[in-house]
């Protein structure tokens, strides 16, 4: 039987924006994380806020469950449907509200595609500085949801630093203005409460970001290392010696054999690891620091430094670490990524404890990833059609996690929790955080129908697995539901 | 260790029995925001850095450590706190700094303290400790509860512990110097920054324009080459002096409005003074103001005016009032943490 909500959303948005039919609910059933799949009871496609509202007061009405999506290339599962749940996509948000380039700023629809800001800043020689790899596809809206960062966030920022204001869309369908092109809007600082909140408090419906003048140029170093270990301390000795390259980041052998013969870009296949570190700014600028960043790199132990000549050699250089994804495609039938942040000084100690855990669990894991930042992303290489390959792949993937959090760093350092992060926040988080984040929650969305199930476990779900930490023999908020 | 066990019992006896609490530490900035109400919670032993790790760019340390013990331990490792956090001759706390969001010249070219906030232990308002956040760059586990703490004026919780992202202190500095009106410097500023030049600061007066130059020696130079104007020297001091709003502009005994608007609004009709920073996206205004038709003006405009200092706190709030719908957030997140209303009553809204 069909769900009453299907008619009653029919009748609020125009004609072919309500889906619900199988072949038509099929390419909604999972995110960029695959290895989650479900239909939702229906997916609804608003051209507007107001229809973003409509949809929303409906869903509070009936209690049916909202999951908002942008362009579905989330790596943590927050957009996997649920069956009882109305996906509500963004996709048809897709306009470019206005640049104001003498404001450095653009108002877009959370359905604008990240990369299309910058095409679209750039008559004016602006661009929005974070730059996901998945920049061709991911949407602005999804970008707050996780606060995504990118390769140039070491020296720009992630989202959170880099957007102004939103409008968010409450459960109720009020709308609410949050922050401000101003600086420093007055009150509780919702703008930064509200990104990375991934769908749980509220809905997205517009974006005002900050608008950076493009660097004159940009030359990258390619460094090449015979030890992983060698690669590693020498991401924490550039940052020590007072650089902020505008990237900085590692691919190992594996990678870099999976990816050369995609771009030919030139990586010498005989390396451990390369780092790629670039430097922006004005010509002189950039070559006084190139000077620089070689200058650590050697003394690290880069056997190699490759300086790219003009922008046609640093793209080529760039092109692997872009293509790095689509390529481990090549080696192995599924691959699962995963996304723990650590100290920059453990890069080195980490990456060989993966080493380790490679044989332990019989699956192979490549590496390429923001190493300025401390942000790892093992890729764990496996098949989803042998038996146990499915189970061996996030048994690794949770103990890279926990040892991330053991080193002093985080289980997500951008994708966000989603569904597939949610155990590991009982390892990073005691009871007493936990029970606030509920709350927090309970405060925007009193009923839990905003993306239920994602981004903050029960403390029940903690309990059973043995992971809660409460404090004084209490649990807090003892007013709250026991979830 | 610190033994907070203390200030948790004092804390759940004022939950307990529903009595108001004032927090201070400093107290530099008791004369900033609404009230100050409530039994005083002095917090000011919580002090000590607790982490310092340079070649990480991570710094943590107690809420009661002075701004200035920072910024020292900062510089013999070459690095210093971005965000210029008024030190309010030493009295100003890390934990101050960081309820109070009140950031210094760089604000706009590198980013507000909340930009660099990457964790927090804080006491909420059950006597409960809670740590959020953590001490490395990437971290998008959970709510971003450390930088909702930014601004919050202590209405949330006591801070205990803050871990920020430091900077390196840039290789070259300059200051340059021009005479204009100003039309032309809010215009000038607006030029300047929609091209990526290293600036650090700007700062208008009475037909003066200064503007800070920062960053690699050659892109300094190069920008000091393009961009004309007098070179001053010693300036340091004068920056010191508007950070520490140590200008004569900012010790007169007058009220003293601080209105951020979006960069590119007009200059504001005003009945005396204006000084001008961030570029043209903050206005300082001294002497008495219609507060509402202020309030009006810079709302239409994309911003907000604040009573930043006034010899005597207005009953309407010093800050610009929210939305009905902002407002019951407000409302239902200070219950979420502080549920018997017992910290800092009043400080940042009349109604919580
Ligand atoms: C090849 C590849 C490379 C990637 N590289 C990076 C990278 O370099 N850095 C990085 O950070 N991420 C990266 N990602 C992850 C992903 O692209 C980002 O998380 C991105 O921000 C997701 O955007 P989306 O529009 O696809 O959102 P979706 O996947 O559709 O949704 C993500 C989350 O946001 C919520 N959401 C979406 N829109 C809204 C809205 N308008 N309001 C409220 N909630 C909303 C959803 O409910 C969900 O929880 C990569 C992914 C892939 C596949």
């Amino acid at each position: 039987m069909r769900h009453p909500i299907i008619e009653r959303l029919r009748r609020a948005l125009p004609a072919g924006a309500v889906l619900s039919s199988s072949e038509e609910l099929k390419p909604y059933e999972c995110d960029a994380l695959t290895l989650y799949r479900q239909m939702p009871l229906a997916v609804a496609l608003p051209a507007d806020e107001a229809q973003v509202a409509a949809v929303l007061r409906l869903c509070h009405e009936a209690q049916v469950p909202v999951i908002a999506r942008g362009a579905g290339t989330g790596l943590s599962g927050g957009a996997t449907p649920r069956a009882d749940a109305v996906l509500l996509s963004l996709a048809r948000l897709s306009r470019i509200v206005g640049i104001e380039p003498l404001a450095r700023t653009a108002r877009v629809q959370p359905g604008v595609r990240n990369l299309a800001i910058s095409e679209a800043a750039a008559p004016y020689n602006l661009y929005y500085a974070p730059d996901p790899s998945s920049q061709i596809a991911c949407t602005i809206g999804g970008n707050v949801a996780e606060n995504s960062g990118g390769v140039h966030c070491l020296k720009y920022g992630l989202t959170v630093h880099n957007v102004l204001a939103l409008r968010v869309a409450t459960l109720e369908g009020e709308v609410l203005e949050i922050g401000s092109a101003a600086p420093d809007a007055p009150g509780y600082d919702l703008l930064a409460l509200l990104t990375g909140s991934e769908g749980l408090l509220g809905v997205v419906t517009e974006v005002t970001v900050r608008l950076i003048p493009k660097p004159q140029c940009a030359r990258v170093v390619l460094a090449v290392f015979d030890d992983l270990a060698k690669a590693g301390r020498a991401v924490a000795d550039v940052i020590a010696a007072g650089i902020t390259p505008a990237g900085l980041e590692m691919m190992d052998r594996p990678t870099i054999a999976a990816v050369e013969p995609f771009v030919r870009a030139g990586y010498p296949l005989d390396a451990e690891a390369i780092l790629l570190c670039e430097s922006d700014g004005a010509p002189a600028e950039v070559e006084e620091e190139i000077l620089h960043m070689e200058s650590v790199l050697r003394g690290a132990g880069a056997t190699e430094c490759r300086v790219s000549r003009d922008e046609a050699e640093r793209l080529r250089f760039w092109a692997g670490r872009k293509a790095a994804f689509p390529a481990m495609g090549a080696l192995s039938p599924d691959y699962y990524c995963m996304d723990g942040s650590i100290p920059r000084r453990r890069l080195a100690a980490v990456l060989q404890a993966i080493r380790e855990m490679e044989g332990r669990y019989g699956l192979r894991c490549t590496n390429v990833f923001h190493a300025g930042d401390g942000n790892l992303h093992p890729l764990i290489l496996f098949d989803s059609n042998i038996a146990d390959e499915v189970a061996r792949a996030e048994a690794f993937g949770a103990e890279i996690l926990e040892l991330c959090v053991r080193e002093g760093g985080s289980i997500t350092g951008e994708h966000g929790v989603g569904m597939e992060k949610i155990d590991q926040m009982c390892v990073q988080f005691g009871s007493g955080e936990l029970a606030v984040f509920h709350a927090v929650k309970h405060a925007f969305d009193e009923r839990g129908l905003l993306n239920p199930g994602k981004a903050v476990p029960t403390l029940h779900r903690c309990a059973e697995l043995g992971r809660l930490h409460v404090r004084g023999g209490q649990l807090p908020h003892p007013e709250l539901p026991r979830f | 260790m610190f033994d907070l066990q203390p200030l948790e019992e004092r804390i759940r006896t004022a939950a307990a029995a529903r009595r108001p609490l004032r927090i201070r530490a400093g107290g530099s900035k008791d004369f900033y925001g609404g009230p100050l109400a409530g039994e005083l919670l002095e917090v000011g032993a919580l002090s000590g850095v607790t982490l310092c790790e340079p070649t990480e760019l991570v710094l943590s340390a107690r809420a009661g450590t002075p701004v200035a013990e920072l910024e020292r331990v900062l510089a013999a490792h070459g690095q210093m706190l971005a965000f210029e956090p008024p030190q309010f001759a030493g009295r100003a706390t890390l934990g101050g700094a960081v309820a109070s969001g009140l950031s210094g010249p760089r604000r706009v070219y590198c980013g507000a303290v909340r930009d660099f906030v990457l964790g927090v232990e804080v006491i909420d308002g059950r006597g409960e400790r809670l740590s959020f956040g953590g001490k490395v760059i990437k971290n998008v586990a959970g709510f971003d509860v450390s930088r909702l703490m930014v601004g919050s004026l202590g209405t949330l919780g006591v801070l205990t512990e803050v871990t920020l992202k430091t900077v390196p202190r840039p290789r070259a500095e300059c200051t340059l110097r021009f005479e204009m009106d100003q039309p032309k410097a809010l215009e000038s500023m607006r030029l300047w920054a929609t091209r990526p030049l290293p600036l650090s600061a700007t700062e208008w007066e009475d037909g003066v324009l200064h503007v800070r130059l920062s960053g690699a020696e050659a892109a300094v130079r190069a920008a000091r080459q393009d961009l004309g104007g007098e070179i001053v020297d010693g300036a340091h001091n004068r920056w010191e002096s508007v950070r520490e709003q140590q200008l004569p502009f900012f010790t007169a005994a007058r009220e003293l409005w601080r209105v951020s608007l979006p960069v590119d609004s007009p200059p504001l009709p005003a009945a005396g003074p204006t000084l001008i920073e961030w570029g043209g996206s903050l206005r300082w205004l001294s002497g008495p103001q219609d507060g509402n038709a202020l309030r009006t003006l810079a709302g239409r405009l994309g911003g907000h005016a604040t009573l930043y200092r006034a010899p005597s706190k207005p009953p309407s709030g010093p800050f610009q009032p929210l939305s009905s719908a902002m407002l019951s957030v407000h409302k239902r997140l200070k219950a979420v943490f502080d549920p018997h209303g017992i910290f800092n009553r009043g400080r940042l809204y009349p109604d919580f």
